[in-house]
């Protein structure tokens, strides 16, 4: 029986306090709470070690750049499932693009490792205390992160794009 | 098409000898005899297993041995979307292949970047290797791919033995940084 986002919602405010939560809300019933990320780690071990809801699974990590967002640009999405009572939770966390530094979940999930070492490569974020924070899917020498946005996507080396060739 | 009873190249015959130019003999053994190194990255590597199979039968031109060595090999197929990432491991190939080799860029990929005009892909494998015939197509048919090969063997066979001695050749191989 997956547990009612009441029920986590309760949890979570009474241990940390309505304060640390920037933000609950539930997008398509699912609970999702923001937090700032020197809550990231404590919020995340309390839902791992916590006898009865025990997220012990790290389904996904991701970045996000929202450039709209002035100050708390970059921002990291957590996805944690319990496999013994399947229920789903979202945490997200923000971070200013001059300084992008979000502590590393590879504390409580060795899954973290190289998803944060892909949200790295793409987004720059600096994952504080990864063990091994290197690129892992771009060329080593690659001098930017291009899933920033403001890098175009296409590759600005082709020619034969222009418009001429389309008889615009 | 391997033609068994193929005419000779034009020379001087008579009772037990025959006399020709070197180039034609050795155009013509090379026409039909071409190793290749199937290089397969993606879908069009798909449609050159077809082309390797029984029913379009790759075998008939000469390459019946696909060379899994560069060292072996003469003719480089590029089938395939070439990252950027790849495209190193691609050159080295390329350098690995003793002369003569000839190279064939099959499908829209290996030729311009194909759809994936974007910041990972290579726009081309021209921009890192000489090609020699590039073949359309995403993914061009076998019957294509075959066509492609033909025009290798017509290269092939028409080509001087001293081409790749020569200035312009060397040239060519400095503009791409190849030694």
């Amino acid at each position: 029986m997956p547990f009612s986002n009441e029920e986590i919602q309760s949890y979570l405010v009474e241990t940390f306090g309505i304060e640390t939560f920037l933000s609950i809300s539930k997008p398509f019933g699912m609970l999702t709470v923001e937090v700032a990320p020197k809550d990231l780690i404590a919020l995340v071990g309390s839902l791992k070690n916590h006898p009865q809801f025990q997220f012990t699974f790290m389904t996904d990590l991701c970045g996000m750049h929202l450039p709209e967002q002035v100050g708390r640009e970059l921002g990291v999405v957590y996805m944690l499932h319990s496999w013994s009572s399947n229920t789903k939770i979202r945490i997200k966390t923000f971070a200013p693009i001059l300084a992008p530094v979000i502590p590393t979940l590879t504390v409580h999930y060795q899954a973290a490792n190289w998803m944060e070492r892909e949200t790295y490569d793409f987004y720059g974020i600096i994952f504080e205390g990864h063990p091994n924070l290197v690129r892992i899917l771009n060329l080593d020498e690659m001098d930017y992160f291009p899933m920033r946005k403001e890098y175009p996507l296409e590759d600005q080396t082709r020619k034969d794009k222009v418009d001429e060739m389309f008889g615009r | 098409m391997v033609e068994t009873n193929a005419l000779a190249p034009p020379g001087i015959e008579g009772q037990g000898f025959f006399a020709t130019a070197l180039d034609k003999v050795v155009g013509m053994a090379r026409k039909n005899s071409l190793w290749p190194l199937p290089f397969a990255t993606s879908c069009c590597g798909i449609e050159f297993m077809a082309t390797m199979g029984s029913h379009y039968d790759l075998a008939r031109f000469g390459s019946e041995r696909p060379s899994f060595s560069p060292r072996q090999a003469d003719l480089l197929m590029v089938m395939g979307t070439i990252a950027k990432k790849m495209a190193p491991v691609l050159k080295q190939t390329y350098e690995q292949m003793s002369e003569p080799r000839w190279v064939i860029a099959v499908g829209a990929c290996a030729s311009s970047g194909g759809i994936f005009d974007t910041y990972s892909v290579l726009q081309g494998i021209d921009r890192i290797i000489p090609v020699d015939v590039y073949v359309p197509g995403c993914p061009p048919r076998p019957e294509q791919i075959l066509e492609g090969l033909m025009k290798i063997q017509e290269l092939a066979e028409n080509e001087s033995v001293r081409r790749r001695d020569s200035e312009e050749y060397r040239l060519l191989l400095e503009s791409y940084n190849i030694g």
